[in-house]
C-alpha cells in the first residue's frame, strides 16, 4: 500500500455546533480507520468536553452566510434553538450521533482528549469541569510534542 | 480489481483486499484475512461482530455505521476496538468478504 497516515492530532476551536462536528467527524473517522487519534480543545471548542455546556452546543444563527438567512432573522430568540434542532434531527438520520455520546464514541474507540492550558487558565477551570473522557490538560509545548511524527489538523 | 487466492480460491479483491462477490466468501477465506490483518485467531465475539456485518449488508445493501454496530451487533464502541484495533467496520467487513463500509461515522 502507499504512504499512510498513522496518527492525527485534531485541533477544535470553535464552540458551535457547525464548528465542532468536523473536528469530532475527523477524529472518529481516524480511530475507524485504526489511526491515533488526539482531539485537542481550545477556546469556545473547550465548551465541547465542559461537563455542563457539552450538551448546550448550538448552531449559530447570526453572522453565519452559510445558514443562507438574514442576520437579523438569526437573531430572532429561539432561531438558534430551531436550527439546532433541525440540524440534530439531520445527522441523527446519517447516525451522526449528538455531541455528548460522540464524545463517548470517540473515548471508547481510543482516541485522547485533552483540553488546552491557557484557556482553562482563561476560565479558571480544572479537571472537575471535564467529562471523564478527557486525559488532562496540554500546554501548546505538550500539545506539540504529542503530535510527534503525525498530522495536524486545525478546525 | 485483482484476483487473490484466499483459502486456495481465486477470489476478486479491491486495492486494500475488500471482496467485491459477497457470494464468493468462506469461512476460511475470513480466517487467512483476519491472520494477514494481526488478528491470530478469530474468537465467538469476533465472528458476533463479523456475522453481524454481514447479515446487515446482505441484507440491506449498506454495512452498519460503527454508532450502529456498538449499539446493535452485541458488542459495545470499547471491546469493539479490542477485537479490531485497526478499524472494527473496516476489519470486520474486509474478513467478513464484504466491500469496505462507505459511512463516515
Amino acid at each position: 500500500m502507499a504512504d499512510s497516515i498513522e496518527k492525527v492530532s485534531i485541533v477544535i476551536s470553535k464552540g458551535s455546533l457547525e464548528g465542532v462536528y468536523p473536528g469530532l467527524i475527523m477524529g472518529n473517522g481516524a480511530r475507524m480507520e485504526g489511526i491515533e487519534a488526539n482531539l485537542f480543545f481550545t477556546f469556545f471548542g473547550l465548551d465541547v468536553i465542559r461537563k455542563n455546556r457539552i450538551d448546550k452546543i448550538k448552531v449559530g444563527t447570526v453572522g453565519n452566510p452559510g445558514m443562507h438567512m438574514p442576520t437579523w432573522i438569526g437573531a430572532i430568540p429561539g432561531m438558534s434553538w430551531l436550527a439546532t434542532k433541525m440540524m440534530s434531527r439531520q445527522m441523527d438520520k446519517i447516525d451522526i450521533p449528538p455531541v455528548r455520546e460522540f464524545i463517548e464514541m470517540i473515548g471508547d474507540s481510543g482516541g485522547k482528549l485533552y483540553a488546552c492550558q491557557a484557556t482553562v487558565d482563561m476560565y479558571g477551570l480544572s479537571m472537575d469541569d471535564f467529562v471523564p473522557q478527557v486525559e488532562k490538560v496540554l500546554t501548546v509545548g505538550e500539545f506539540y510534542e504529542l503530535s510527534a511524527g503525525g498530522e495536524i489538523i486545525f478546525t | 480489481m485483482t484476483t487473490v487466492t484466499l483459502a486456495g480460491t481465486p477470489v476478486e479483491v479491491d486495492d486494500e483486499g475488500f471482496l467485491q462477490k459477497p457470494e464468493q466468501w468462506t469461512r476460511e477465506m475470513g480466517e487467512e484475512m483476519a491472520r494477514s490483518a494481526g488478528i491470530e485467531k478469530l474468537t465467538e465475539r469476533h465472528w458476533q461482530v463479523i456475522d453481524f456485518m454481514r447479515k446487515t449488508y446482505l441484507d440491506t445493501g449498506a454495512a452498519p455505521s460503527m454508532r450502529a454496530l456498538g449499539k446493535t451487533s452485541g458488542v459495545a464502541i470499547k471491546e469493539l476496538y479490542e477485537l479490531f484495533p485497526k478499524g472494527p467496520a473496516k476489519l470486520a467487513a474486509k474478513i467478513g468478504g464484504i466491500p469496505k463500509p462507505r459511512g463516515c461515522v
